[in-house]
């Protein structure tokens, strides 16, 4: 991703990542876009989120990157997956994709969930 | 007649042998940090073999390692239910060494036990996705069920197509609220428990022999 210079970097950078855009990418490199994103201190929203399996792969590269003092992990929020159980085995065998959830995704010491439900997620960002 | 009848019993006979030879059922028990599953993993595992699974603590991330007790039999109905109960840490997307600071614990030693916690995580997302066979998910039901963590987490089990109990957890404090993790996840049972306290774990022993027998 792109990024600001030092001079003009007083605000917080967020990257809005199409779902074009990660379609074209593996599993760990989407995961290691959305790292080197939030190791920069950006925000990163994601127009289509992860697969189950990857945000299972995301907490668990998450971990092994946690430093003292220097990274504490993410904070990650998508809307609960209303669909979640219903579309089954053979809606997945079939082709079925569960909904698409936009997904923000940021470091956790500079990200705060303020209100969360089945239709609205409230954030503050701090800029340090 | 008899004789193909008979023929039907032994080779039914040799297939439940089989099956009741079979590996036990891995069964994960999963959940956020503070949840109660090593309590819970510790009353599963004294009820049914006499020997516990780990420590206690209210402090977060006491289980750093995911711990297996192997074939714990448990009898429902004068059926034997045999599985393997695996503790897992507490999953979550971050862990900062100061929060256990707050609990008087050193600064070298909470260090230590933030760079164990993490390990732990990962291991715990490892064994979800490889090792277990069905999962036990334990909420605090004092706490918004409706967090990122428990979101994907029950997605991830879902897309994988374990079988799932859900355990309302901590029923003896007055702030519980089992109807508020009912419509987090109303796709699944809950059921409410005591894991300190032992309370109905008759259903929850019930529900585990459906669910993983």
């Amino acid at each position: 991703m792109p990024q600001v210079t030092e001079k003009e970097h007083d605000g917080v950078q967020i990257d809005l990542v199409s779902g074009e855009r990660m379609a074209g990418l593996t599993s760990m490199e989407k995961i290691r876009m959305i790292l080197d994103g939030v190791h920069e201190g950006n925000i990163v929203i994601l127009e289509e989120g992860l697969s189950p399996d990857e945000e299972s792969r995301l907490i668990e590269v998450t971990m092994t990157e946690i430093s003292p003092d220097e990274f504490s992990g993410i904070e990650i929020e998508t809307y609960p997956n209303s669909t979640a159980g219903d579309s089954g085995l053979i809606g997945r065998i079939m082709g079925r994709r569960e909904a698409s959830k936009l997904t923000v995704i940021g470091p956790a010491d500079r990200i705060e969930t303020l209100h969360k439900d089945e239709t609205l997620i409230s954030t503050l960002v701090s800029r340090n | 007649m008899g004789l193909i009848t008979n023929l039907k019993d032994s080779i039914s006979r040799v297939t439940d042998k089989l099956f009741s030879d079979a590996e036990p059922k891995r069964i994960g028990i999963y959940g956020p940090p503070n949840a109660g599953k090593t309590t819970l993993a510790n009353r599963i595992a004294r009820d049914w073999t006499g020997d516990a699974i780990g420590p206690e603590s209210h402090i977060p991330h006491e289980t750093r390692r995911a711990r297996r007790k192997e074939n714990v039999e448990i009898e429902r109905n004068g059926k034997t239910v045999t599985i393997d109960i695996v503790d897992t840490p507490g999953v979550t997307t971050k862990v900062d060494y100061k929060e256990f600071l707050e609990f008087d614990i050193e600064e070298e030693d909470a260090v230590r036990r933030s760079r164990e916690a993490t390990e732990g995580v990962a291991e715990a997302m490892h064994w979800l996705r490889e090792d277990v066979d069905g999962v036990i998910y334990v909420l605090d039901s004092t706490d918004d069920p409706f967090t990122q963590v428990n979101t994907m987490l029950i997605g991830i089990i879902e897309s994988r197509d374990l079988p799932v109990l859900i355990l309302a957890n901590k029923i003896d404090l007055e702030e519980s609220d089992i109807r508020q993790i009912e419509n987090a996840f109303p796709q699944h049972e809950t059921i409410p428990l005591s894991a300190l306290e032992g309370e109905n774990m008759d259903e929850v022993y019930d529900n585990i022999a459906a669910y993983f027998g």
